[in-house]
């Protein structure tokens, strides 16, 4: 693996703080609209961005805090987005679901399911005809299988042989549904095989497990020029969105689940492994929320766009459409 | 505009040919991808041949996955490149409408405008060739409706040709309706071509007592409903719109301002479509102008119905617009 466990240790924790932060925040109606939490799922964003260049592509969901930070996009750039200030990483006009960043190659938070999967085809396509030997990786959850546009973009992909690394994060609920009353056939490997494109899965909640297998599939995409699919196996220990009253699960698996807590599982090994002491980590943390801390008053500064402005953005600045 | 030497006639299908052909030869980031486009010659002919000179990296057959295709080509977009997405009809773009509109018109916004989408997809529009509900449909207007995307509909043989290299140059996604049953007409085409300018409407018939305001398949039936009304004493302007998103209102209110009288004909639905929408601005900038109600001429609000008889008596025809111009003018109450 690329990076060393002590650093995607501190990365997936300062996804975790960010995000109890945003939670807090959105109580405190600093923050609006619909926020998708990641917190349990963080080990699936560090293990495989942690295998990507810095030219590779990115292209995820609605549910991607984690997967801009463990990208580098500033986190103080990221809370002014959630607090719709000109400062945000997207001015301002996407919000939550909706980062992007073009420094980062890092094209959205799209929060129509399924619906950026074409856009990472596309993507790859462009590298394949300009000569370049990019990775382009799409993140969705498991929910996603279930539309007619994963199924048509893996298919795109395998038949024309495109460097695009699918992930899916399977947190086992779209929305409140269960993956079993979902899908006919639940090993999504398996589903995802039948189109000819190597995959398997991996644990979600050990980011060891996660970045092993995505070094696997990333040098496997790079290498051959053609996709891969991965399976994280996770859970979200948060409710699907600030909205959701989580009615549908069992308190007892997610108590299960909990004791699987990826932050868990990788500070153990540090300690054990005698890489790091808990007052070591206790450390980090201490430095990971005051960079939260920063972040927030950053965000607190931050400068809401003139409603003149309101029409910008809507064509590119020079064209008259 | 450069000088034209000469002229020369072909289809619309030939002119939209030739328009991707020098394109693809100008430019190396520009290919053409939908289903059949390659081996078959594309759903209309359109592309054949093209296939022989660029190769299938270039003239890219894909499968039956139209928001699939449509969305790797808004991604190959973000990616430097500069697709042409061909769909074969636009009752089929609905199954892309996802990719058009959430994604191809949007990202620039969501994005803060870090992210333009170079997309050109053309499709085939329209009735009157008997192909029944689904294949058949102006659906035009869902797509004038949606901030962020441009919308061409070329009506003759010089715009089908010319249309395209502009649309390719636009930063943002462009969206080209082609009525299918232009694709046989024959037209004049200058020699070097006269470059189009997307953001204006064009008078194809000057007149003083009534304008029409039509664009695509319709413009060939307003002209000759114009020829006809000329012998009947009746001047009649035609305006073709080219453009369906952004509608150039100035030459439309020009035109009233000086006739005092509009129609507008259009083969969408009548209900929530382009002609209530340049009906409605005509009546917000000319209403102290016009000496009569705006008229529309416009589908019958039914299913395209597979029967000669029954499709045309649907779509609009010279004598709808022949007798919505003299109740314009007065003639018939």
């Amino acid at each position: 693996m690329t990076v060393s466990l002590l650093a995607r240790y501190r990365e997936m924790l300062r996804i975790r703080r960010f995000e109890e932060r945003c939670a807090e925040l959105y109580s405190a109606e600093r923050i609006r609209g619909f926020v998708h939490l990641y917190i349990g799922e963080e080990a699936v964003a560090v293990g495989v961005i942690g295998e990507l260049q810095p030219d590779d592509a990115l292209v995820t969901t609605y549910r991607d805090h984690g997967h801009a930070l463990a990208r580098g996009i500033d986190m103080p750039a990221v809370m002014a987005e959630m607090y719709g200030c000109m400062e945000g990483v997207s001015h301002g006009r996407g919000g939550s679901m909706h980062l992007f960043s073009e420094p980062h190659r890092f094209y959205g938070g799209n929060a129509i399911v399924a619906g950026g999967l074409p856009l990472a085809v596309g993507l790859a396509l462009a590298d394949r005809m300009q000569g370049r030997s990019r990775v382009s990786a799409c993140f969705f959850g498991e929910g996603a299988m279930a539309e007619g546009e994963f199924h048509e973009s893996i298919n795109l992909a395998a038949l024309w042989h495109l460097p695009v690394l699918f992930v899916c994060e399977n947190n086992l609920y779209a929305m409140g549904t269960a993956l079993a009353r979902s899908e006919s056939e639940t090993d999504l490997a398996l589903k995802a095989a039948a189109y000819e494109v190597p995959a398997w899965a991996c644990d979600g909640m050990d980011v060891d497990a996660v970045s092993d297998a995505a070094q696997r599939a990333v040098a496997l995409v790079r290498g051959s020029g053609g996709p891969a699919f991965l399976e994280a196996r996770t859970y979200r220990f948060r409710a699907h969105s600030m909205y959701d009253p989580d009615r549908y699960r069992d308190k007892g698996e997610i108590e299960h689940w909990r004791e699987r807590d990826p932050l868990t599982i990788a500070g153990q090994r540090l300690v054990a492994s005698g890489v790091a002491s808990d007052d070591d980590l206790k450390d980090i943390d201490t430095e990971v929320i005051a960079e939260v801390d920063a972040a927030v008053a950053f965000a607190e500064m931050g400068t809401h766009e003139d409603v003149a402005e309101l029409t910008r953005f809507v064509t590119s600045e020079g064209a008259t459409a | 505009m450069s000088t034209t030497t000469g002229t020369r006639t072909l289809s619309y299908r030939e002119a939209v040919r030739e328009a991707m052909r020098d394109a693809m030869r100008a430019d190396g980031r520009v290919f053409l991808m939908g289903e059949d486009v390659g081996r078959y010659g594309g759903g209309f002919g359109v592309s054949l041949g093209l296939l022989e000179e660029f190769g299938e990296e270039r003239i890219r057959d894909t499968p039956l996955s139209e928001s699939g295709f449509v969305g790797a080509g808004i991604g190959a977009a973000l990616g430097g490149m500069r697709p042409i997405v061909e769909i074969m009809t636009v009752n089929f773009s609905l199954l892309a409408l996802d990719q058009i509109l959430n994604s191809a018109a949007t990202l620039l916004h969501m994005s803060g405008g870090q992210f333009n989408v170079p997309v050109v997809i053309r499709m085939t529009t329209g009735g009157g060739r008997q192909l029944a509900a689904q294949h058949s449909h102006s659906l035009e207007a869902y797509y004038a409706h949606i901030p962020g995307l441009r919308v061409l509909a070329p009506a003759t043989v010089a715009d089908a040709y010319g249309m395209l290299a502009p649309a390719l140059a636009d930063p943002d996604p462009v969206v080209i309706f082609e009525h299918g049953s232009l694709y046989n007409a024959k037209g004049e085409l200058a020699e070097p071509p006269n470059a189009v300018d997307l953001d204006s409407a064009a008078v194809r018939r000057a007149g003083s007592d009534v304008t029409l305001v039509t664009y695509g398949g319709c413009l060939d039936l307003c002209l000759d409903a114009a020829n006809l009304l000329e012998s009947q004493g009746v001047s009649v302007e035609v305006i073709d719109l080219r453009t369906l998103r952004p509608l150039d209102d100035e030459t439309v209110m020009t035109s009233v301002s000086r006739t005092h009288r509009a129609v507008v004909v259009d083969e969408g639905w009548r209900s929530v479509g382009l002609s209530a929408e340049v009906a409605a601005r005509i009546a917000e900038d000319c209403f102290y102008d016009l000496d009569a109600p705006v008229g529309r001429v416009a589908t019958i609000e039914v299913p395209i119905p597979y029967p000669r008889h029954l499709e045309q008596a649907a779509l609009p025809s010279a004598d709808r617009v022949v007798s919505a111009v003299r109740k314009a003018v007065g003639i018939d109450g």
